[in-house]
């Protein structure tokens, strides 16, 4: 068997690396025609100006009418279009479930030059959701990895990789160099980041975010006038002055995200992008007063489990004293070079609780030797209170656990237990989420509290402690150090890690 | 009581719907939309205004108590936009603004991930 193993493996390989090198010939065939029909052909720059009949007549290559066709004849886009869309340059920050959709209805519509910027690698939980990814390049920089994909789909586009995560000191030489921004990061820090660079640079941005089965877009800074110029759309924030508290913010590896939904708003940040590319400029642009932002500045919410599926909401203008595309303006260029604005310090960084001492916590190993699967005659009873939500218990759990997730523990009012603190009278203010058993003031067994990470579970012990049930220290209630992960670590390696 | 019209429509409770999305329904019992109904007059005399409505919302509705999950200083917490009838409320001033019958308010957590 091992050896069969092992001559399957060789043969993946083999064919993976054939694959490899047959789509990079094919990558140099196909610029070896481009140049050798340019070659018969004028140059580039003649190519776009050719409507005085000077040079070749056709603006695009055969092959790109046949390729862009189907758009070009839709109205909206047209020949004028097409060209816009050559000639634009888009940066994506981000390369992950945003990113990689947003990149591919770009490449596809023919966007002459498109930069991705991300430091991360390829990971195993990313490819559910970004889709240029491809499971044999997991490890690999995801802009490798997404321009690889683009340049399958479409060999036109130039593509840049700037293999690093975006900095205040990196970004404005970078942003430079594009004509339209779309913020596909997941994170509060970078997103200020992104905004005040496109505003001091002039640039429009397309932002959008999503987190489990919702979704949000805006257009932002479109038109991107001069900072103080009141008829500019309006900035990140404009809409959002001060950052949301570090512990509000959640994470998709935290919360959990549906493929299609941060699909679809990665594709209507594509569109958004195609819209304000194509936009037909606005007739009078010397007359400042008629030259109004196209589309009323606007907030589109996504909930797939809402109908309807989208919603619009009408955002503000610029906001008057905005610390970036305000006459007040205090953010600029130079304070972001310098690190004067300070973005990691602006948003904060979540303060993981650390509740309790080391005696109220206990390791996986510890509780594992304590309380083995298979009890012995010694092993003592006990409580195993898992606080993930439902769906997460779902997927695994530890024998004999409970699931109370923390939620409803929070939401249990604060008189359940606050007259019980007395000692023997804890029975009649037992909290509604606990099952009278585990609560009965007759017991001492211990009560261990787990969750994934081991954050959850201290702010649900500390909770325990305040409403009186571990009967002044005469049980034992304590949290398993390090949640389920550990659990992994350090007693079995089986379990799921999702 | 047919002849009170003239007198307002202030002397009517106010029956309105509250929405919260991006995560800020989970703090409210995991429903999405609430049907809310204000005293036409507050105490002193004057119209319940969105300062009031929160004061509501957390005092009434709110079923977790994080309650700095949703309210800072007295008002909404960074993060979370108001919208009055699909409006920024600060197109509409903000926590000044007087309910009105059928009003749709909206609560909305910015999102960040990606």
């Amino acid at each position: 068997m091992g050896s069969l193993d092992e001559t399957c493996a060789s043969l993946r390989a083999q064919i993976t690396a054939t694959e490899a090198q047959l789509a990079g010939l094919k990558r140099d065939l196909a610029n070896a025609e481009q140049a050798a029909q340019s070659e018969t052909a004028p140059t580039v720059e003649i190519q776009q100006e050719d409507q005085n009949g000077e040079g070749r007549r056709w603006p695009l290559l055969p092959e790109e009418y046949k390729r862009y066709g189907r758009q070009m004849i839709v109205s909206q886009v047209g020949l004028k279009g097409q060209l816009k869309l050559r000639s634009a340059k888009v940066l994506l920050v981000g390369a992950g479930g945003l990113g990689c959709p947003a990149a591919q209805y770009l490449a596809g519509a023919g966007v002459g030059t498109i930069g991705l910027i991300d430091g991360d690698t390829v990971e195993v939980s990313n490819l559910h959701r970004q889709v240029l990814h491809r499971t044999k390049n997991v490890g690999k920089y995801k802009v490798d990895s997404a321009i690889e994909s683009l340049r399958e789909l479409n060999p036109h586009p130039t593509y840049i990789a700037h293999r690093t995560h975006l900095t205040p000191e990196g970004a404005p030489a970078i942003f430079q160099d594009y004509d339209l921004i779309l913020d596909c990061t997941d994170n509060p820090a970078t997103r200020y980041l992104i905004s005040d660079t496109a505003v001091l640079l002039g640039k429009p941005l397309v932002s959008a975010s999503a987190l489990r089965t919702e979704g949000q877009l805006m257009v932002l800074n479109n038109p991107p006038r001069a900072p103080s110029d009141k008829t500019g759309g309006p900035c990140y924030r404009c809409v959002f002055p001060k950052p949301p508290p570090a512990d509000s913010v959640v994470s998709c590896a935290d919360g959990g995200i549906i493929g299609p939904v941060v699909g679809a708003m990665g594709v209507l940040q594509a569109l958004e992008a195609i819209k304000v590319i194509t936009a037909p400029e606005i007739d009078g642009s010397s007359d400042a007063s008629t030259a109004r932002p196209r589309d009323p500045p606007s907030l589109h919410i996504f909930s797939a489990y809402s109908s309807p599926l989208v919603r619009t909401i009408r955002l503000r203008s610029r906001r008057a004293n905005c610390a970036v595309c305000s006459a007040d303006a205090t953010v600029t260029l130079d304070t972001i070079k310098s690190g004067s604005m300070d973005y990691a310090f602006f948003c904060g960084a979540a303060n993981l609780p650390s509740l309790l001492g080391p005696d109220e916590r206990i390791s996986a190993l510890e509780y594992n030797q304590r309380h083995p699967i298979v009890p012995s005659a010694s092993s003592q009873p006990h409580t195993v209170i898992d606080v993930r939500d439902e769906a997460q218990f779902g997927i695994c759990s530890l024998e004999n656990s409970i699931n109370i997730p923390i939620s409803n523990i929070l939401s249990s009012g604060y008189s359940a237990g606050l007259q019980g603190t007395d000692n023997g009278q804890q029975a009649a203010n037992v909290p509604s989420w606990l099952p009278s058993e585990v609560a009965s003031p007759e017991s001492t067994n211990p009560i261990y509290v787990v969750c994934r990470l081991g954050n959850d579970s201290q702010i649900v012990v500390k909770k325990m402690k305040e409403l009186g049930l571990d009967q002044n220290g005469k049980r034992f209630i304590g949290d398993i150090r390090g949640g389920l992960r550990s659990w992994k670590e350090q007693v079995d390696s089986s379990w799921p890690e999702y | 009581m047919a002849n009170t019209s003239n007198a307002g429509q202030g002397d009517f409770p106010i029956p309105i719907t509250v929405e919260f999305t991006g995560g800020l329904e989970l703090l409210f019992g995991n429903e999405r939309k609430h049907k809310v109904v204000l005293p036409a007059r507050l105490e002193d005399g004057s119209k319940p205004n969105i300062s009031y409505l929160l004061k509501y919302l957390v005092d009434n509705l709110m079923k977790d108590q994080r309650i700095d999950m949703f309210i800072m200083e007295d008002n909404v917490r960074p993060g979370i936009l108001v919208l009055i009838n699909d409006a920024d409320w600060e197109l509409e001033g903000e926590e000044t603004y007087e309910l009105q019958q059928g009003d749709n308010i909206v609560f909305v957590s910015t999102l960040h991930g990606g």
